[in-house]
């Protein structure tokens, strides 16, 4: 990697540095968005003990669902877990521990992590199993919990565009948690459907400035489609 | 007769005011959109980052890159716009949205909603249900009025883990709508041919009937 151009040839150095038992981000709201290559990079590399930080954890033999199968994580951050048969029977067996997050405190967990935030006060879960433990302040008459920060040893995340600055614009409703992740990563991976040349993303377009990014990988993605519905 | 799903679903839709943004849940909530007044202009919010949510593609619009909170395929309307997960719940969690409508499993006299997690079943999240209750300050749950087993859903508290902490005003059930004030339920209409005594015996919560309590019309 020379300067600033943060291109990557190979999905082994995409990933280059990951280890057992580190805490990685990902990108994706149920299989939309989802960094397809990097988990199977993951997956190859066979890491185990991982930390996983996700609003989901893919399917079965999906997504983030197929890093269950060789049991490489230990701990789920998410804050929906369903349509995984395996993810359920390594829950209710004690082989995974799950900690569920309402979906906007886990996406400001992120962003706060990225923007160097320890921590911040929300309504939200005020009163309900996720407030146990935590420090309750109270603000102009209502109740709020403290949320810590997150933050990873990887982010993986997976954009549209980028260009070799790591300048990252995403698709539709493929952005989700992807620009969160990108922010609170040590290293942050940005896979892409294509490479652009400098100049042809607009600088009010980015939605990822090129300074949160590591390193940029152009990969094919088969985009799996969980809940198609059409118009009758 | 108690309330189709539709039916519901079109009382909810008398809620609805112009240039309102809208986030409607999973299930009834979402039939809500087949019901918005002609002359009327909202913006359905779908917490995935998608403001100005339209209907489900044609095949030939389909774009796995598209999808609504529940994970379905989706298009934007004219005057949509889309976002990070971040900026989606700041909307929801700062009070911009106007009007949050989802399912619970119980609510109680205090506005208590629970929503997400039954002990003993496996539990697959609350998602941004918490989000949306802590954030929203109109908010209509949408249930039925007791269980399959006849167990009343409209309780003096909650029995279940928590969603919400008096976070709730109003509840659409298929027997009736009420509103919570002062640690009562409110009960304001009716549903057609369903007697104010039946709803009486069907809410275990402290129950108070409106003076001029109506019969919903469709």
């Amino acid at each position: 990697m020379a300067g600033l151009d943060k291109r990557v040839a190979t999905y082994e150095q995409a990933l280059e540095g990951l280890t057992d038992n580190m805490t990685v981000l990902a990108g994706g709201f149920g299989l939309c968005g989802i960094p397809e290559n990097l988990i199977a990079e993951i997956k190859r590399r066979g890491v185990k003990g991982l930390t996983v930080v996700s609003n989901n954890c893919g399917v079965d033999g999906f997504g983030l669902g197929v890093l269950l199968e060789d049991h490489q994580i230990r701990k789920m951050v998410a804050s929906y877990v369903g349509e995984n048969a395996e993810f359920e029977r390594q829950l209710l067996s004690g082989e995974l521990e799950v900690e569920l997050t309402p979906q906007g405190t886990l996406a400001e967990k992120m962003r706060a992590g990225g923007a160097g935030i320890p921590a911040f006060f929300t309504a939200t879960g005020y009163g309900t199993p996720v407030a146990e433990g935590k420090e309750v302040r109270e603000f102009n008459g209502r109740k709020y919990i403290l949320e810590e920060a997150i933050t990873g040893d990887f982010a993986i995340v997976k954009g549209w565009k980028a260009d070799h600055y790591g300048n990252v614009v995403y698709r539709n409703t493929a952005q989700n948690f992807n620009p969160l992740a990108a922010t609170a990563g040590k290293i942050t991976v940005v896979e892409v459907e294509e490479i652009v040349e400098p100049g042809v993303l607009l600088p009010t377009e980015i939605h990822t400035p090129g300074i949160y990014v590591d390193r940029v990988i152009v990969g094919t993605f088969e985009k799996r489609i969980e809940k198609r519905t059409v118009k009758a | 007769m108690a309330l189709t799903r539709e039916q519901m679903a079109q009382r909810v839709a008398r809620e609805l005011k112009d240039g309102y943004y809208v986030n409607l849940g999973i299930g009834i909530p979402t039939l809500v959109a087949n019901y918005v007044p002609a002359d009327m202009e909202v913006m359905l919010q779908s917490e995935n980052g998608l403001l100005g949510m339209g209907e489900f593609p044609t095949e030939a619009q389909l774009d796995a890159d598209m999808i609504n909170a529940g994970k379905q395929t989706v298009t934007a309307r004219i005057g949509a716009s889309i976002f990070n997960s971040a900026e989606s719940f700041a909307m929801i969690r700062g009070g911009h949205v106007d009007l949050t409508v989802l399912g619970a499993f119980e609510v109680d006299v205090e506005g208590n909603i629970a929503s997400w997690m039954i002990p003993g079943k496996l539990v697959k999240g609350m998602g941004g249900a918490m989000d949306l209750v802590a954030g929203a300050d109109n908010i209509i749950v949408t249930m039925t009025h007791a269980s399959k087993d006849g167990e009343s859903k409209l309780l003096p508290r909650c029995s279940l883990p928590l969603t919400g902490a008096g976070c709730i005003r109003k509840v659409l059930t298929d027997l009736a709508y009420l509103e919570i004030e002062n640690g009562a339920f409110i009960l304001r209409e009716t549903a057609p041919g369903v007697t104010v005594e039946e709803i009486i015996e069907k809410t275990a919560g402290k129950l108070i009937v409106a003076d001029d309590v109506k019969e919903m019309t469709f």
